[in-house]
């Protein structure tokens, strides 16, 4: 019996996967080419693909970081940005980009759009699906870029690579630490919550269901069913088959969501610093809860945007202080694995 | 008299040319095998590279797939035009094109020339030494391996089951004993030609041919019949994974590699910079003159093996999520759990803080918060006391907690009136745990409380039915905690050996045994409550024997003495 139930879930998840590359099929019409510059990309190259909305802000130290761990080729999606971004992005030589002013709720917050590209562009490759306010740091990342961490995967015969997204806030209010665009957001985001997360294994697509954080611990405590998903699988050796199912938690075939180990070791995983409490997001978040773009029944999130457009403090007392991979590595946020 | 260096290369051609040239310029001939993979104009734009030195040669090409003949193939050929072409060459060294000498290559030269009649090369029997990881240690050379495992995986794995299930085994020729080892070797011109000119080669090399991994027991095994002194060792150091993957080195193990003093190391990552820098420009070095010892920096490795296979016990998290039965235990480090005990005492947990030094909670699965010690709103690692939250997922706060105050020992207050429905076989299945239960304790909150009597009568029934339900979980075969359960009436009796022992477990020893107990509970008139519920037709059982009239055992009014001093 559970034989054929897994082979009936395998049937429906292959027609489901199926679907989703089909909608990114579609969405391709949405998307106008303002800077294609894709015919540079190298055959091995690392490739990162994101959808962005005004966050001209964030660029500069993003370009600069994911740069530096050696990214090839940066692909953009521009959902209808005013502030710059635009700009900014056609000054760089190793980025290409998309320009659309669809929604990004129906486009399931960009994923449709990055399918599309995926589909196009990353097949071969090892692709890194990333928001603009998502850092990836990863063991030993300052001596061992990409090309280093992906070299081992591929000899590993691993397929994806996953991470635990850290919400880093301030000491203090959200509003009084000013952010300077180019420097490190890490300066005055350097505090986070490093104990307090909840996991669960999904048992359709086998992800690990990750919640908690500062966002459950203040804004979520009393319906933690709705705090936000913390797991992600943002690196994946991309096939043109693959398709993210919800946002970047998930993809299909469901064995890249296993990205962890279950009979007790553990497996290599990376940290996605979220940098979206700069002092931004104070402004931002009523603009947000207007859009009402970023959730599926955005209505429930209303209180989780009137309480950040109240510029609150996040730190308390048990708050721990970024100092850098190692310290997280030790607190078991992410892990070295094998990877001597 | 020199050392001759057989490079087999197939990818990193930039790499593997600076390392001929740090060969050659100290004088070492070179024979370089590229795989035949390798795409022409590759392989042209090499040999052009390396054409101005001229003690390098190139040996004929053979088609090296992981695991089978093709790389004892080339080694013999690049073996054969070595000691051929390079007369005064008398040991020889097999590289690969990602090796990087450590140490300056006169070191080396100096080190093999102490010891011209040693040959360098790992060589185990099978049965001696369970190394394989795959499960082909003896079968590897009794079974047919004719199929490439990373091509044809399918093929090699049915070829594998046919043969066993028709049990089929090949005959060794000659009577040789298998031997295994690291592929990397160095051997002297009489060994090394003795097992190429060998007339009984072509017998040799057609078995070899079909056993699995070639190149880690040819010469391995042909060694054993030729040498004079076999130093069962391998001068390079590389260090492979659980599942027989090399480690590679980059350039944050340069501290570690300069460690180890061996000779050569491998494999190193084509762009490690600052490794092929810092070795291949040094001048001169130190000239240690020290023995390679690898095993110096073996620890880094062995933990390494533990992490990915067994994992940080206690640790839940996006890349370790063991399914039930496999986790290692729920929590990462022995707690206590006490119930009933803040019932009868009153000052209870301030006492067990100070006899104890450890942290101390209330009520942690309180139905209104999770009383953390001190009143804490949030604690360790921003766990927060929110209800909801930790009934969302109570297997993660308790995890959590435990984990978020390593080095610290957790104590805490649990009882009926909790939630404990969905806790209660995860603690009861937790070798940490150590539970220690008063039953029926919780009848004394309700003895003195100021409700009305039906109120109070529904409250002990629904408590007993839950704690008695909790106690059949402590008491099943599946619970791995240690439990210590006394009635109510039991443990008043003679509370301070149980204490003792309770207080003992928990570890900080007091030589001078317990100075302070706790104030208990006055309970004059708890057995005329007790009393009172049975006429009311609840009996309550849980705390055991009160009698109705004042007793012996109940505390001596007449003379109060909440601190008894030894």
């Amino acid at each position: 019996m559970s034989l054929l139930s897994e082979a009936g879930m395998a049937y429906r998840l292959r027609w489901k996967r199926r679907r989703l590359l089909f909608r990114a099929l579609r969405k391709r019409r949405q998307l106008k080419a303002i800077k294609d510059r894709t015919a540079r990309i190298l055959p091995d190259q690392i490739l990162l693909f994101s959808t962005i909305r005004n966050e001209a802000e964030r660029l500069p130290f993003f370009l600069e970081h994911y740069r530096s761990l050696g990214v090839g080729h940066f692909l953009f999606v521009d959902n209808a940005s005013d502030d710059g971004s635009a700009k900014l992005l056609e000054e760089q030589d190793d980025v290409s980009f998309w320009s659309t002013s669809e929604s990004y709720r129906l486009s399931r917050f960009g994923v449709d759009w990055l399918g599309w590209l995926q589909i196009k562009h990353g097949h071969g490759h090892w692709c890194l699906t990333v928001d603009a306010d998502e850092i990836l740091i990863y063991p030993h990342y300052q001596t061992r870029p990409l090309p280093a961490l992906t070299g081992w995967l591929d000899q590993q015969e691993l397929e994806s690579f996953g991470a635990l997204m850290l919400d880093m806030y301030p000491n203090g209010a959200l509003e009084d630490q000013k952010y300077m665009p180019g420097s490190s957001p890490f300066e005055t985001l350097d505090w986070f919550d490093s104990g307090n997360y909840m996991m669960q294994q999904k048992p359709d697509l086998l992800n690990l269901w990750i919640q908690g954080g500062v966002r459950a611990r203040l804004f979520f405590k009393d319906r933690p069913r709705r705090a936000p998903t913390l797991g992600k699988v943002p690196l994946v050796k991309w096939n043109r088959r693959f398709a993210y199912v919800s946002s970047t938690h998930s993809l299909l075939p469901r064995r890249l969501n296993q990205v962890y180990d279950v009979e007790g070791g553990e497996r290599i995983s990376g940290v996605l610093l979220h940098t979206k409490f700069l002092d931004s997001v104070v402004a931002r978040s009523s603009e947000e809860k207007k859009r009402a773009e970023h959730f599926a029944n955005s209505k429930l999130y209303d209180d989780y945007y009137d309480a950040l457009s109240s510029n609150p403090t996040l730190w308390c007392e048990s708050s721990s202080r970024f100092t850098g991979w190692r310290q997280l590595e030790a607190m078991g946020l992410m892990s070295k694995g094998n990877w001597v | 008299m020199s050392v001759g260096i057989i490079m087999l290369v197939h990818t990193a051609f930039d790499r593997a040319e600076q390392v001929a040239r740090h060969w050659s310029a100290a004088g070492c001939p070179i024979v370089v095998h590229a795989d035949k993979n390798v795409v022409p104009s590759a392989y042209n734009a090499f040999v052009d590279a390396l054409s101005d030195m001229p003690n390098v040669r190139f040996s004929k090409r053979h088609r090296c797939e992981w695991g089978t003949w093709g790389l004892v193939a080339a080694t013999q050929s690049a073996s054969r035009l070595m000691l051929d072409e390079f007369p005064h060459v008398r040991h020889v060294y097999l590289a690969s094109g990602s090796c990087l000498p450590l140490r300056p290559v006169q070191e080396l030269i100096d080190y093999l020339a102490e010891r011209s009649q040693t040959d360098f090369i790992e060589s185990a029997t099978t049965s001696d030494v369970p190394w394989t990881i795959g499960g082909f240690d003896k079968e590897r050379f009794t079974l047919r391996f004719p199929f490439a495992w990373r091509k044809n995986r399918f093929l090699f794995d049915k070829y594998v089951a046919i043969q066993r299930l028709i049990r089929y085994r090949r005959r060794i020729p000659n009577g040789i004993v298998p031997h295994m080892g690291s592929q990397w070797w160095c051997l002297t011109r009489q060994t090394l030609s003795a097992i190429l000119d060998d007339p009984d080669r072509p017998i040799y090399d057609r078995y070899f041919k079909k056993v699995w991994i070639p190149d880690e027991s040819y010469f391995q095994t042909l060694a054993r019949l030729y040498s004079r002194q076999i130093e069962s060792r391998s001068l390079t150091l590389s260090k492979f994974d659980y599942q027989g993957k090399p480690h590679i080195f980059y350039d944050d193990h340069l501290q570690l590699l300069r460690r180890s003093d061996c000779f050569v190391a491998r494999k190193i990552w084509p762009f490690a910079n600052r490794l092929y820098d810092a070795f291949l420009t040094d001048p001169a070095g130190a000239m240690k003159r020290t023995e390679p010892n690898p095993g110096k920096i073996d620890r880094i490795f062995a933990k390494a093996v533990e992490r990915r296979m067994r994992g940080r016990r206690g640790l839940y998290m996006q890349s370790r999520f063991p399914v039930e039965g496999r986790e290692n235990g729920l929590t990462c480090a022995p707690y206590a759990v006490f119930e009933g005990f803040s019932d009868l005492f009153e000052n209870f947990e301030r006492w067990l803080a100070k006899v104890t030094g450890a942290r101390v909670h209330g009520h942690l699965f309180a139905p209104e918060r999770a009383e953390f010690a001190d009143g804490q709103s949030v604690t360790n690692g921003a766990l927060s006391d929110s209800a909801s939250l930790r009934d969302y997922n109570p297997r993660a706060f308790i995890s959590s907690l435990i984990w978020n105050t390593r080095g610290e020992r957790q104590c805490f207050q649990m009882g009926p009136r909790d939630v404990i429905k969905d806790i209660q076989w995860d603690i009861a299945k937790d070798a940490n745990a150590q539970i220690s239960v008063l039953s029926g304790a919780w009848a004394v909150n309700l003895f003195k409380s100021n409700s009305n009597f039906a109120d109070i009568r529904q409250e002990a029934a629904r408590l007993q039915r839950i704690e008695s339900k909790h106690l059949e979980v402590l008491r099943s075969p599946w619970t791995k905690a240690r439990v210590r359960i006394w009635t109510m009436a039991e443990f008043i009796e003679a509370p301070m050996e149980p204490l003792q022992a309770i207080i003992d477990e928990i570890g900080k020893q007091n030589q001078f045994g317990l100075s302070e107990v706790p104030k208990m509970a006055d309970l004059t008139g708890f057995g005329q409550f007790l009393q009172n519920l049975k006429n009311q037709g609840m009996h309550p059982y849980l705390m055991g024997d009160f009698p109705v009239e004042h007793q012996l055992h109940e505390p001596n009014k007449d003379k109060p003495k909440p601190y008894l001093v030894r």
